[in-house]
């Protein structure tokens, strides 16, 4: 037998994900296998000749990179000496340094930074983010690419992407031979959006490296590590391979970044019955051993795998954390779909939004799910304002800027436009006007003109292997008139040659200015320190289009208030008979004229008043001065009501029936969600009253419920009850009213 | 190099100080000299004497192995782009032989490039140690 109620919670999207026990011996455990080694380090003559229980002679071609390169042999034995705990306290302690926390950790083993890690919970893990990532302000990377690798879309869409503040954009290819083309659609693209935005195209190492020759990109995080030998070599390539391939990138002028995560290595089936954080661990100590400046890691593409285990979204946090103690850049995963459940992707995001990292995604997809040729993205573009809200909601800067739709369109255009020329001046297949309308109000690939995929394939093919250089393309532009895009690929030519971007954590902002650790170094220190969101930042940021003016909704109130209808007769008198009295509030039918759910005051005064009429009771109106409070309206009425009984009613629309008797915030019925009431229910209301006055059964009135009209109104209610505030005389006593013209309505 | 602790006018002497691979100044590299035909790819490789400047930088940030790495790169600014490619498939998993590696390592010592040449002997050591060469 099964309840409805676990019958439906087994539907609920979080139980289409994946959740195992832990069995440590194939690599399913995330931050404690039993078989990691405990730490430990010997160092003989200037050279390590024991780590982690394994000596050097034993040591594979992982275990061999790191302790010639990784370790700092100045701090080792310090290092490996100070308590585990007492390092993780100095990570979390804000009176620490980062440049402290980075000295200690240089002396440390794999298995030490996993025991040091493992003393610390989450908000503790979050702290040492927000000390230890190298860049002082955060960042954010975009996925650019689509299904039909369409040249005039993905630089629409790089434009965009770079408008919108992303520090990289990164595309890749379902066809490996458009690699040149994708490079170079997006590098125009992304210039013509803003310059200073650093480009990549994620292709295999070789072709990878001549787009970076060519300058048609301008960084690589393609660079694949793994946490074991045999890893390495169904990777086919070795750390040292690896490193060397670092040292060309660099020879270039070309930014770099290793990549690595948690559960690659069991997945390639060579965990070695370790921990996912302990192989990790390895993996980010040959990154730094092979002197990369960061990593992009926190698990990437196999999240889902320790997602799967208990603990799994730490350990991923934690290897974020390790990358961020051994000074590498961060860009820290949150790209690959993390969950079926929107609660869960969430809650992940946040582990990096709040602390904030070098790069909070390594990729949100700028362009719609299906389009997005790195396995589908984790965010995309249809949810940027879900990004921008949350930025605006904790005054967190997650490196993506709100900005209005005319400017998106107008440089998705310039982008496309910009292409096209170049294009039409290097020979390439041209890219017609219907295809750049199509791709500035594209939403994907599928509003996109089919193109001869053949003919882009050969002129890739023949920018790729022939001779020409980002250089033909910058003439281009300038011969187009493209003048600024040209003089942003110039520019990002330029700082090829200076290299300051090769620094840790490397960025351009807007005017060309390098933030690196360097240059701008995290210097948190606790409250008051560090990256905070101010000034212009906190100003764009705040702007989201769709924040509308209250001021301005409040003066439209004003508009059109039409003839008098509701006159004052004189001071009200307590009535005898069978009468219920409606008594609305200050602002009713004069301040305001209009209930929150857009009905006319003349029009809901009229419906209750039916009401009454079909019950055969009499309707007297009375105003109440002394009170906005809509029990309190009412309670005043019943005090004047011939029957006891009255309905009190806010010009908002809320409405009560009270009764002389009760106290004023108890009632007969309250219907407190005014915008779910039309004039049937005010009718109804009315009626019911009239039950209530003659004493006979008065069934509550069911009316229709809507959970979400508080989220939708409450801003307007708080307006709206504001005004009548304002109308409130203390001192007045209630007035009898009528209704002018009551017959013809 | 910084927009924060560093004078203008430092920064500025330090830009003027900056040659290109091909020997050009900073200020040479213009849209007008790429218009008229002045300028070509070798003029935007960057100099093994930026590199060291980069790696010296990094190294008194306290990033040794960004540094380690930045030195490396200075040298291989000399090799020719295929170059460059040959040396890393050769350094993949069961290209070449231990004596192979050492083979390149000597030609890369002989042209100057003392550290590329040592890291490539450490490689071969390791391949042969580990099985990871081709076999002779």
């Amino acid at each position: 037998m099964r309840s409805k109620r676990f019958e439906r919670i087994a539907q609920r999207p979080i139980n289409k994900d994946t959740f195992v026990r832990p069995w440590p011996e194939v690599g399913l455990s995330a931050a404690h296998s039993p078989f990691d080694p405990a730490p430990s380090l010997a160092i003989r003559d200037g050279a390590i000749v024991e780590m982690d229980g394994v000596a050097s002679g034993d040591f594979d071609l992982v275990e061999r990179f790191i302790a010639r390169h990784a370790i700092d042999l100045g701090t080792a034995e310090r290092a490996m000496a100070t308590p585990s705990r007492e390092i993780a306290r100095m990570i979390v302690d804000i009176n620490v340094p980062r440049r402290e926390v980075l000295d200690v950790i240089g002396g440390c083993t794999p298995a030490k930074l996993v025991e040091i890690i493992n003393q610390m919970n989450m908000l503790e893990m979050m702290m040492g983010m927000a000390k230890m990532r190298a860049r002082r302000t955060p960042a954010n990377q975009a996925h650019v690419t689509n299904r039909k690798e369409h040249p005039a879309l993905l630089a629409a869409d790089a434009a965009e992407a770079a408008l919108r503040g992303f520090a990289e954009v990164e595309t890749t290819v379902a066809v490996a031979r458009y690699a040149p083309f994708n490079a170079l659609a997006i590098l125009v693209g992304a210039q013509a959006g803003r310059g200073g935005v650093l480009t990549q195209c994620a292709v295999e190492e070789a072709t990878n490296l001549r787009l970076g020759f060519k300058g048609l990109t301008s960084y690589s995080e393609t660079l694949s590590v793994y946490a074991t030998e045999r890893a390495f070599v169904d990777g086919d390539d070795t750390p040292w391979s690896k490193a060397f391939l670092n040292a060309a990138y660099a020879s270039r002028g070309v930014k770099t970044r290793f990549t690595s995560g948690a559960g690659a290595p069991a997945l390639m089936g060579h965990a070695e019955g370790r921990s996912m954080l302990y192989l990790e661990a390895r993996s980010l100590l040959v990154t730094r051993a092979a002197g990369s400046q960061g990593s992009q890691n926190g698990s990437i593409s196999c999240i889902a795998l320790p997602e799967s285990l208990p603990e799994g979204l730490r350990a991923v946090t934690a290897e974020n954390l390790i990358a961020m103690l051994l000074g590498l850049e961060v860009a820290s995963g949150n790209d690959a779909l993390a969950s079926h459940s929107e609660i869960r992707k969430a809650a992940k995001l946040m582990l990096q939004f709040i602390p904030g990292t070098d790069f909070i995604t390594s990729g949100y997809g700028a362009i719609p799910r299906p389009d997005n040729m790195f396995g589908g993205g984790n965010f995309d573009v249809s949810e940027l304002d879900d990004w921008h809200v949350l930025q605006r909601d904790m005054r967190v800067d997650g490196g993506i800027t709100p900005v209005p739709e005319e400017r998106v369109l107008a440089a998705r255009l310039h982008g496309a436009k910009a292409l096209q020329f170049v294009f039409a001046t290097l020979g390439f297949p041209p890219i017609t006007d219907e295809e750049i309308a199509a791709a500035v109000e594209a939403y994907g690939s599928e509003d996109m003109p089919d193109r001869d995929r053949v003919a882009d394939i050969d002129a890739a093919q023949r920018l790729q292997h022939g001779p020409m250089t980002v250089l033909e393309v910058i003439a281009a532009l300038d011969a187009g008139g493209y003048d600024d895009v040209a003089a942003n690929i110039l520019e990002m030519q330029r700082q090829r040659v200076i290299g300051d971007y090769l620094q840790p954590s490397a960025i351009f902002d807007a005017r060309f200015r390098v933030r690196s650790a360097l240059t701008d170094p995290n210097d948190y220190r606790g409250p008051g320190t560090g990256h905070r969101v101010e000034g212009e930042r906190w100003a764009e940021l705040q702007a989201l289009p769709q924040a509308w003016e209250p001021r301005e909704w409040l003066a439209s109130l004003d508009a059109g208030g039409g003839e008098p209808w509701l006159e004052e007769v004189g001071p009200a008198q307590p009535g005898d008979g069978m009468e219920v009295i409606v008594a609305v509030g200050p602002a009713f039918g004069r301040a305001l004229t209009r209930t929150i759910g857009g009905l006319d005051h003349r029009d809901v005064l009229g419906a209750i008043v039916d009401g009454l009429k079909e019950g055969s009771v009499a309707a007297r109106i009375v105003r109440i001065w002394h009170t906005s409070d809509c029990a309190f309206i009412g309670h005043a009425g019943a005090q004047l009501s011939g029957s006891g009984v009255a309905i009190g009613l806010q010009s908002k629309g809320t409405t009560v029936i009270h009764r002389r008797d009760l106290v004023p915030l108890e009632n007969l019925e309250l219907f407190a969600q005014a915008p779910n009431l039309d004039l049937e229910a005010y009718r109804r209301i009315g009626y019911n009253a009239s039950l209530h006055a003659r004493g006979a059964p008065a069934p509550p009135i069911a009316v229709r419920s809507d959970n979400t009209a508080r989220l939708r109104l409450i801003v307007q209610t708080m307006l709206l009850h504001r005004r009548e505030t304002g109308e409130v005389q203390r001192e007045r006593e209630p007035t009898e009213m009528r209704r002018v013209d009551a017959g013809s309505r | 190099m910084s927009q924060r602790g560093t004078e203008p006018d430092e920064e500025r002497a330090m830009r003027e100080s900056i040659r290109t691979g091909s020997g050009r100044r900073l200020d040479e590299l213009t849209i007008e000299a790429l218009r008229a035909g002045r300028l070509a790819p070798e003029d935007f490789r960057i100099s093994k004497a930026q590199l060291d400047r980069q790696a010296a930088a990094a190294e008194a940030a306290g990033y040794r192995q960004l540094a380690e790495n930045l030195r490396r790169a200075a040298e291989l600014t000399a090799l020719p782009n295929e170059r460059v490619l040959e040396i890393y498939a050769m350094l993949r998993p069961g290209r070449a032989t231990a004596a192979e590696l050492r083979g390149v390592a000597a030609d890369l010592q002989r042209q100057g490039m003392p550290r590329v040449a040592d890291f490539l002997l450490e490689a071969a050591e390791a391949y042969a140690v580990r099985g990871i060469a081709k076999a002779d």
